[in-house]
């Protein structure tokens, strides 16, 4: 799960870590108001879950509260790559001397944390590390150990000579690293960690990303999911325990396990045609989520069919053709539905579903044909 | 033949009471699995399928002598059940469960490693080796006694690949799925290994997905380590970056983790990729006719019986046996009983 900068400013704040004073604004007033008590000149950032804000014109620096009041109106509302920016954070603006990067993720291959710190820092990292990778500094930490001073200290000596920033530095890096742990994130990045002209190093930008899988134990930061920033098909169908990506094609896919799915994908384009989502309806599936599933594809216009394909292990293909007759009964769809169920209980499904004479494939690749053939895209 | 689990297998069912628990308990039990136990604290000596419940696992193992358990307790309480069964002495834990942070795995897979034991998942549907054993939820009814190994992050996936090998002819030795989370306990290089050192076992299949880097690490390894003919599948092709499609380590991070460059590392190393999962039997059979005779090489000479033995190393061992049996292809069949139990026995 994704957070918003001015969300992981908080956890941050809440953790040690110092960031420049500020807050979140939904209206151009109350931007005025927290530019007021900032009390100096600010930054009006706009809070959307896309990279590349600043390019896109949502980020701006303003003088004064009056002026952190007029961006604030032409940010909020704005466009930035398909999202429509609701909030907008108000922070004091600080003069940079030097901007670095520090970041942590899990890493894989390894199965441990690795934090990663650059003096190259204000600039996408991704770049960094293919231009200059001798820039960035790694360290692999054993999460049964846990972070050593030692370890943070040597970081920070990457990162500044002047020993009381390598203090300042090697303490946040601690701080971080904590609170990693503390929210379940598997990403938790400042970038840029800057030094202003008194000396002090401070978190300017903050970027957390949530593990889904932590959530359950993490009621504060699960709270803080925005839904206006996400795909409003994607809230419904994760309310309705579906995992649900939307895309941009014409073939609507209903597919019970999460790899399935995606080959299913693969296959539309493989003979021809595009996939309209991702769709997993997962394992022991109720015909309620089929009937859900199934709305969910309705309503995006672009859909030209629907193909279901399930291979029945735990998941019973007579729970999921009922499904389809409810979803049938209840949604009349207008475009060409294409079933493929086999595996567990298939004979009861076909059974089931003989009133509603659908067109029957009987393999993964000929489901996905028909479905493109019957879209007229063949 | 078969790796990790056969009909010696000692199963205990952790979470055995709840929905899933019970209903799979029964499941492995019909398909032949030697089901000896279950575990759910405060229902100790009741019984779920005619299989006793017990309070905890270390009366469970000391009771029944398993060596091997499968967890289907929920996410809060995952964790703990591993690292129960690992301390009461259980050397294989095949965790079902989905959904367990990927924090708490980074702890558990030292611990558990440091045990001596092997973790399969979490977030998997477990293995089956067929008429020996099935510990997990793969469905008994797709798969068939043979000779190819299936390895995979998927599930129902890995069924589509498993069914379409059955019904051209193509039996397998053990299908096993390895979990679709970002820390897993066992992946596909330990199952290769393990394949490529069971003698029942000619071919491999792997299924792969986007996300994280094994597929690239596990070609690098076939590369080195393989003289079984490999055939990969790589699902994930039109899936968006920096979306999770569905399982939690199914994501292109930071550009990298494509389909394209698992596929790309994979065809380097001269594994093809199927381009739907029913072609994977089409494309196997060619591979294997094409290293027919090469197969016939993989045959282990005395002498490299001997080499083996005498090496220490695991890898100089393979090179010398590698190198061995090239030089010996097409010479008579030798018993090869001795190198296997000993292998298996590391």
């Amino acid at each position: 799960m994704k957070i918003h900068e001015y969300q992981a400013k908080q956890i941050f704040a809440e953790g040690g870590i110092p960031v420049p004073p500020g807050d979140m604004a939904t209206t151009p007033l109350e931007a005025l108001a927290i530019a007021q008590r900032v009390g100096k000149p600010v930054m009006v950032k706009a809070q959307v879950h896309v990279g590349g804000r600043g390019k896109a014109g949502g980020i701006k620096y303003a003088e004064n509260a009056e002026a952190a009041k007029v961006l604030a109106q032409n940010i909020l509302g704005m466009d930035i790559k398909g999202l429509t920016v609701k909030k907008v954070l108000v922070t004091a603006a600080e003069d940079i001397i030097t901007e670095s990067y520090v970041g942590i993720i899990l890493d894989r291959t390894t199965k441990q944390p690795v934090i990663m710190v650059s003096p190259a820092g204000g600039v996408d990292i991704e770049e960094v590390a293919a231009k200059t990778p001798e820039k960035i500094f790694k360290l692999y930490v054993d999460p049964v150990l846990s972070l050593k001073s030692y370890q943070a200290r040597n970081l920070a000596y990457k990162l500044y000579r002047d020993i009381n920033q390598v203090r300042q530095a090697s303490d946040i890096i601690i701080k971080l690293y904590d609170v990693f742990w503390k929210v379940d994130a598997s990403l938790a990045e400042i970038n840029a960690l800057i030094t202003n002209p008194s000396g002090e190093v401070i978190a300017l930008d903050a970027k957390i990303n949530i593990d889904d899988n932590g959530l359950f134990r993490q009621r504060e930061v699960a709270a803080m999911r925005d839904p206006d920033a996400e795909e409003p098909s994607e809230v419904q169908a994760r309310e309705a325990d579906l995992t649900y990506i939307k895309l941009d094609g014409n073939i609507g896919c209903i597919v019970n396990g999460a790899g399935l799915a995606m080959a299913t994908m693969d296959l539309v384009k493989r003979y021809g045609g595009e996939p309209a989502n991702f769709l997993d309806i997962g394992g022991s599936s109720s015909p309620q989520k089929v009937v859900t599933a199934m709305s969910i594809i309705l309503s995006d216009s672009n859909v030209e069919a629907i193909l279901i394909n399930i291979f029945g292990g735990i998941t019973r293909c007579d729970d999921v053709a009922n499904g389809i007759l409810t979803a049938f009964r209840e949604l009349k769809p207008s475009i060409p539905v294409v079933v493929r169920l086999t595996g567990t209980n298939e004979r009861e499904a076909a059974n089931i579903l003989k009133s509603v004479n659908l067109p029957y494939a009987d393999t993964l690749d000929n489901v996905v044909k028909k479905a493109i053939e019957l879209a007229g895209m063949e | 033949m078969s790796i990790f689990i056969n009909k010696k297998t000692k199963v205990l069912v952790q979470g055995i009471t709840g929905r899933d628990g019970s209903f799979h308990a029964t499941q492995m039990k019909d398909y032949g699995s030697n089901v000896v136990g279950g575990v759910t604290p405060g229902k100790g000596g009741s019984k779920v399928a005619d299989i006793p419940v017990f309070n905890t696992m270390e009366e469970a193992v000391s009771k029944t002598g398993a060596n091997t358990s499968v967890v289907y307790v929920p996410p809060a309480f995952t964790v703990d059940a591993i690292y129960e069964a690992v301390d009461a002495g259980i050397k294989l834990v095949v965790c079902i469960t989905e959904g367990i942070p990927a924090n708490d795995m980074m702890k558990v897979y030292p611990y558990v490693k440091a045990k001596g034991a092997r973790l399969i998942g979490p977030n998997c549907p477990g293995l089956i080796s067929p008429d020996e054993s099935k510990v997990g939820i793969m469905p008994g009814t797709i798969v068939k006694k043979g000779h190819v190994g299936v390895v995979s992050r998927s599930g129902t996936l890995t069924y589509e690949a498993i069914w379409a090998l059955t019904q051209a002819g193509l039996g397998q030795t053990t299908c096993i799925g390895i979990g679709g989370d970002q820390v897993i306990g066992t992946n596909f290089i330990d199952c290769l290994e393990a394949f490529e050192n069971d003698q029942a076992t000619k071919a491999v299949v792997m299924i792969g997905e986007i996300g994280g880097s094994d597929e690239e690490i596990a070609a690098e390894y076939i590369k080195k380590n393989l003289s079984k003919p490999v055939v990969a599948f790589i699902a994930g092709q039109t899936a968006p970056p920096g979306k999770r499609m569905g399982h939690a380590g199914a994501i292109i991070s930071g550009g990298s983790g494509t389909a394209a460059e698992k596929i790309a590392a994979l065809n380097k190393v001269g594994v093809p990729v199927a381009g739907s999962p029913t072609e994977i039997p089409a494309v196997l059979k060619e591979l294997m006719s094409k290293a027919g005779k090469k197969a016939a090489g993989t045959v282990k000479k005395p002498a490299a019986k001997k080499a083996a033995k005498a090496a220490t190393k695991k890898t100089a061992t393979k090179a010398k046996v590698k190198k061995t049996t090239a030089k010996a292809a097409a010479k008579k069949k030798p018993s090869t009983k001795k190198t296997t139990s000993k292998r298996k026995n590391k």
